[in-house]
């Protein structure tokens, strides 16, 4: 089956829109939010401007990268629901305007930010937009089932070229929240592909459920769980941050290793009977935006 | 290409002009504004 049966004729220029919607603009809340935090509980304050700017900068490196996710695959895309109303299914864009799009915005805001604030956040962005194109879109996606912790990895980059752009430099804090991210990723998107699961099956992504099936996701959520509350709650074990960060790290890790819980004893196959999956999966949400803020709350009662 | 098509296609090219000039010029401020910044740090 071609993908572009829909297609507009040839000479159709695609909708500025369309390209917006190739940026993936609602997941770039969450990397804005991380990069943000990242620069903000740097001990370098950086001129409004510079800041601004790396912030965009790590916005436009995510939206490129999601741009040349989505131009690599329009064929899985074309058969999940969720997904087949893309611009490339949906026949309303060309693969090469998608294509040039994101290398485009690649170079320019890895060249930005090396500009605006310094090379070490630009080579960092530059790392994270490869591994996320290369790595995980074309290599692993499509063939191991732990992809998601591979996609995990290219979006906890956020926060350390966020702490770089301020400092230069990459210390264990950025370092401690990047395997925070890292370690959450997984039973985030787990728990949502439990209640999802039909639509991954028909596009032959391995995801976990469909390959080890549920029993083994719930598991592998839980276990994934554990060393994430551990990366949680090390800044402040850690004397990095104060008792504001650690206090709030403790309670939102006890409650997310709760939910977790009741996900590994739900034995339900029916997304219907799937109420504890869908619940860790909106608090996974407010999980990382609450400990985040809290770290940023900390470092600024603190000063 | 229909007459209907044809006017789709400049309407496009249109709004597609518009939001590279918008984005063009906010481009320029920002590098403007960038370049004021860094030179209050080092200058």
């Amino acid at each position: 089956m071609s993908i572009a049966t829909q297609s507009l004729p040839a000479a159709m220029p695609a909708d500025w829109r369309d390209f917006l919607a190739l940026t993936k603009p609602r997941v770039m809340t969450l990397v804005v939010f991380t990069g943000l935090c990242g620069l903000l509980v740097a001990p370098v304050h950086l001129p409004p401007v510079l800041a601004f700017a790396a912030i965009l900068c790590i916005a436009l490196g995510a939206g490129a990268a999601a741009a040349l996710n989505m131009w690599y695959e329009a064929d899985i895309d074309a058969k999940m629901k969720r997904t087949a109303g893309r611009p490339l299914p949906a026949g309303r864009m060309d693969r090469a305007s998608a294509l040039h799009f994101g290398v485009g915005l690649s170079f320019f805001s890895v060249l930005l930010m090396g500009v605006a604030t310094n090379w070490v956040a630009a080579g960092i962005l530059a790392v994270s937009i490869l591994f996320y194109v290369f790595v995980y879109t074309i290599w692993l996606k499509r063939r191991t089932p732990q992809n998601i912790v591979i996609g995990g990895a290219a979006g906890a980059f956020p926060p350390v070229i966020g702490w770089a752009a301020a400092t230069g430099d990459v210390t264990l804090l950025p370092i401690l929240l990047f395997a925070l991210i890292f370690l959450w990723t997984p039973p985030h998107f787990w728990a949502l592909s439990l209640f999802v699961r039909t639509d991954y099956a028909n596009a032959g992504v391995p995801m976990l459920p469909v390959v080890a099936g549920a029993k083994a996701t719930r598991l592998q959520i839980l276990l994934y769980t554990l060393p994430m509350a551990a990366a949680a709650v090390a800044p402040w074990a850690l004397h990095l941050t104060g008792a504001i960060y650690g206090i709030a790290a403790t309670g939102l890790s006890a409650v997310f290793l709760l939910l977790a819980l009741r996900v590994f004893a739900n034995p339900a196959t029916e997304p219907k009977e799937m109420g504890p999956e869908k619940k860790l999966f909106a608090f996974s949400i407010l999980y990382l935006f609450a400990i985040f803020g809290a770290l940023v709350a900390d470092r600024w009662l603190a000063a | 290409m229909t007459p209907q098509e044809q006017d789709e296609v400049r309407r496009r090219q249109r709004s597609r002009s518009i939001v590279l000039a918008v984005l063009l010029l906010a481009f320029v401020v920002l590098v403007y504004a960038i370049s004021i910044a860094k030179m209050g740090l080092y200058g």
